[in-house]
Parts: structure tokens; C-alpha cells; sequence
């Protein structure tokens, strides 16, 4: 049985159509990563799977439960059930770009903020938590900090220590590394190959061909919203077929 | 020039019981106005015309008019009509204290809501979509992130709003109250000294003020460290 699947997701701004009709399945420990020049849709793909973009047509089923879909009057879709899509998201964690920390609270609030008022977790709980994976990102030394005053490397690893706290069942990543210094990058990419390793179920929005290469099990290139080419990273990767991908990989080839 | 400081001693007595009058004063109102300002704040930000509307047009209206003419309208306009000199609420609205406090409320609510709201809008939209991804019900977000985020950043200028009616309770000294103000009018009334009253009156204000601004310079230590520089 697939943890998450996406099926003919389609999402429009306007007249203009971003998403043409995707679909995405991930089975428990799939790591998927989905590349793309920018403007292809794939940020957009990742933020309809947790509602934050209201898609146009589509289905979403996490761990075999559908997400119920009804029409707004714009003609996009909302959650027809706001509890059911509260339940869906805080078992899909989200790895944002800017991280997106609280900046009011300090790392150890923002950590177990959601856990406690979410879930429900005890307070003891969640703090023990909290400092499981804040050592397992390498962080723990600072969360006593506010977010503005750690590197952007320390904070979004907190973000993702945020979001383990959750416990979900899927995580996802909007482009994780796209916001940091180069020397930061790696520090974040090593946490993500270890949660890889853990077995967790991810999809990854990323511009990093290595970490598609060397970490995901599948790769999904789109163009203009429509996915046009998706397998094995290592084939995919090492012999694209379609015109596109050879260009793109040209461009972004490190 | 002399100074008749005698009469300044004599009447500290009178001074003292101004003073806890002036902090009554300001109290009340402003948790009154913070209750009021709070749901206010809410509306403003709201993208609805129906909620947002009336809140605007309440806070316009309030901040278009000066605290005075708001004060004599409670105080002296509504005991115009018999339908309010008749109604269970005369008892409170005969009295200086409840209109004095009523007027002060009502101006501060506008002021304050209106900071807030500011706060409320530039919320970085970032840390609104993590609460939303991580689950949370638009009433969590508010209570838990939104509001709490919003409140803290709204202090520098909320200390301003508070050393304002510090000043505009001075205004209660003329429907009768006697405050710090009004000892003031009282003394110089008696002895027909106004500079040593009146000094005497700014000299009260002015603690109060740098009082005042030492709490909030704490709380603010205290609630905005996270947007201050970092040490260490």
C-alpha cells in the first residue's frame, strides 16, 4: 500500500495552468525528489499535497485515507472537511524553503509547540522529543536560541527537528537548502540522508542533483507542469531520454 | 522669583490622593480598552467588508475626534436625554468616575486597535503557513502564534499609547474628578498660585511617565529579545 499518492493533481492561476495533471505515488521509505527548472510547477505540486495551494482537480490519499475535496466558488478545491484536513496535515510534516520558524518562540517552543497543542502530547513528552531530535540534528546545544539569532543551517535544521516532533508519516520538502549560504548546505543534506536512511517516507522538492542521484529512489522531472520523465534516479539521471531533461541537466549539472 | 514651596508641602496630601486617582483612572481604562481593542483588531484585519467595515468606521470616527469632546458627549450629552437619565444605567453614567473612565476607554480602544492590527498584518506569512502545515485550527493559530507574535511586536508603540492616556487623564479634572490634575485646580483655586500647582502637577506626571517607560523598556527586554541583536 502507497503512504501518500497523488493522483491527476491539476492546478491553474488564473488562465494559466501550473500543474497539468500529475500523479505521484510513495510507498513507506520512498525518498522522491522532484526537479525542475523554475516555473515548472513543483514547489506548487508539493504545497497542494498539504492544502497550503488549493489545487483545481486531483485526488490525495495518505495512508489509504482520501482527503475530502469540495468545490470553492473560484472553481479550485478546498477541504471539505477542515478537522479531517488538520488530522492529514499533521501527519504530512513540511520542511519549508525560509524554514519558517516561530519567531517568537525559542527553538525548544517551536519544537514543541504543535506535538502539545496538535496532537496532545504531555508537555514532558514532548520535550524529551524535542531533545531526541534536536541531537539528531545537531542542535541541541542551541535551544535556548530564537530562530533570527542561529545560522541559516542550525535553523532549518530545528525546522526539521519541528517537524519529526510531529512524528509523520510523510515529510515534505520544499526546496530545504534553496535559501542557504553554499557552506551551509551539506550540514542540512546530511540530516536529510540520514532520515533517508532511517527509512522515513519523503518527497523533496530540491535543486540538488546530488542529493536526487545519490539519496531518492525516484526521481520526478517536470516541465511546465506535466511530468516528463520519472524513474530510477541513477538511469534517469545518468541517461535522460527526453530533450528537456538533457538540457536542464546541462544547465544545472554539478 | 519665589517659590512658595510651603503651600506645595501643605498640600501633598491632596496631591497623593490625586495621584491614586490618575492610576484608578488609567487602569480601568486601559484594560477596558485592550478588552475592546482586541476584538477590534481582528475585525480590522479581516477581509470581509461587513466585519472589517465597522470597525474601521469606529476607529476613524474615535481617533477623527479629540478625548475632550468625546468625554463631555458621556458626560454632560448623554444625561441630556430622559430615556438615559430614566434608564437602569444612570447610576453609573451619573457618575464622573464611570464616564471619565467610559470616554478614556473608548478613546485608547480605537489607538490600540489600531496598533495591533498593524502588528497583526505584518505577520510574516511564513510562520502562518508552518501552523497551518503542521495542523493547527485557525483558532490555535491566532491564540498560540498569531496574537502572541503580533502583541510583543506591538509593545514599543502600545507604551507610547499608554504614556498618551497617562496625560489624557488629565482631562478627568474637568467633569469634577479630582486628580492629580484636579488638586492642582484645587490648590491654585485656594492660594491663587498657579506655577507652584501646576509645577507641582507636571512633576507628578513626570515620574509617572518615566515609571512607566521603565516597564516597558523591561518587557520589552524580556518579550522582544528574540528580535534583539544577539550577545554571545
Amino acid at each position: 500500500m502507497f503512504k501518500l499518492e497523488v493522483q491527476d493533481l491539476h492546478k491553474r492561476y488564473g488562465d494559466h495552468e501550473v500543474i497539468k495533471g500529475v500523479s505521484l505515488a510513495a510507498k513507506a521509505g520512498d525518498v522522491i525528489s522532484i526537479i525542475g527548472s523554475s516555473g515548472s510547477g513543483k514547489s506548487t505540486l508539493l504545497r497542494c499535497i498539504n492544502l497550503l495551494e488549493q489545487p483545481h482537480a486531483g485526488k490525495i490519499v495518505l495512508n489509504g485515507e482520501e482527503l475530502k475535496l469540495s468545490p470553492t466558488k473560484g472553481g479550485a478545491l478546498k477541504a471539505a472537511d477542515a478537522r479531517q484536513l488538520q488530522r492529514m496535515r499533521s501527519r504530512l510534516a513540511m520542511v519549508f524553503q525560509h524554514f519558517n520558524l516561530w519567531s517568537h518562540m525559542t527553538v525548544m517552543q517551536n519544537i514543541i509547540e504543535a506535538p502539545v497543542h496538535v496532537l496532545g502530547v504531555s508537555k514532558d513528552e514532548a520535550i524529551a522529543r524535542a531533545e531526541r531530535y534536536l541531537d539528531k540534528v545537531g542542535v541541541s546545544h542551541r535551544k535556548h536560541a530564537y530562530p533570527a539569532h542561529m545560522s541559516g543551517g542550525e535553523q532549518q535544521r530545528v525546522a526539521i527537528a519541528r517537524a519529526l516532533a510531529m512524528e509523520p508519516e510523510v515529510m515534505l520538502f520544499d526546496e530545504p537548502t534553496s535559501a542557504l549560504d553554499p557552506e551551509l548546505v551539506g550540514e542540512v543534506l546530511k540530516v536529510m540522508q540520514d532520515l533517508a536512511q532511517e527509512g522515513r517516507t519523503m518527497v523533496v522538492v530540491t535543486h540538488e542533483m546530488g542529493f536526487a542521484r545519490e539519496v531518492s529512489n525516484q526521481v520526478i522531472f517536470l516541465h511546465q507542469g506535466r511530468i516528463e520523465e520519472v524513474g530510477n534516479p541513477r538511469e534517469v539521471l545518468a541517461n535522460p531520454r527526453s530533450e528537456r531533461l538533457k538540457q536542464f541537466l546541462s544547465g544545472s549539472l554539478k | 522669583m519665589i517659590f512658595d514651596y510651603t503651600v506645595v508641602w501643605d498640600s501633598l496630601p491632596l496631591y497623593m490622593s490625586g495621584l491614586l486617582i490618575t492610576l484608578k483612572l488609567l487602569a480601568i481604562s486601559l484594560v477596558l480598552g485592550l478588552i475592546i481593542a482586541v476584538p477590534l483588531a481582528f475585525m480590522r484585519v479581516s477581509k470581509r467588508a461587513a466585519v472589517n467595515l465597522p470597525a474601521w468606521l469606529y476607529t476613524y470616527v474615535i481617533r477623527g475626534t479629540p478625548g475632550l469632546v468625546q468625554l463631555f458627549l458621556i458626560y454632560y450629552g448623554l444625561a441630556q436625554f430622559d430615556a438615559v437619565r430614566d434608564s437602569w444605567l444612570w447610576p453609573w453614567l451619573s457618575s464622573a468616575t464611570f464616564c471619565a473612565c467610559l470616554a478614556f476607554a473608548v478613546n485608547t480602544s480605537a489607538y490600540t486597535a489600531e496598533i495591533l492590527a498593524g502588528s497583526l498584518r505584518s505577520t510574516p506569512h511564513g510562520e502562518i503557513e508552518a501552523a497551518k502545515a503542521m495542523g493547527m485550527s485557525r483558532f490555535l493559530m491566532y491564540r498560540r502564534i498569531v496574537l502572541p507574535s503580533a502583541v510583543r511586536r506591538a509593545l514599543p508603540q502600545y507604551s507610547n499609547e499608554v504614556i498618551m492616556m497617562l496625560q489624557t487623564t488629565s482631562l478627568a479634572s474637568i467633569v469634577t474628578l479630582v486628580d492629580i490634575t484636579g488638586a492642582a485646580r484645587t490648590v491654585n483655586s485656594q492660594f491663587y498660585l498657579p506655577f507652584e500647582a501646576y509645577i507641582t502637577a507636571g512633576v507628578f506626571y513626570l515620574a509617572l511617565t518615566f515609571i512607566l517607560v521603565r516597564l516597558f523598556k523591561r518587557a520589552e527586554r524580556r518579550w522582544l529579545a528574540y528580535l534583539a541583536p544577539r550577545n554571545g
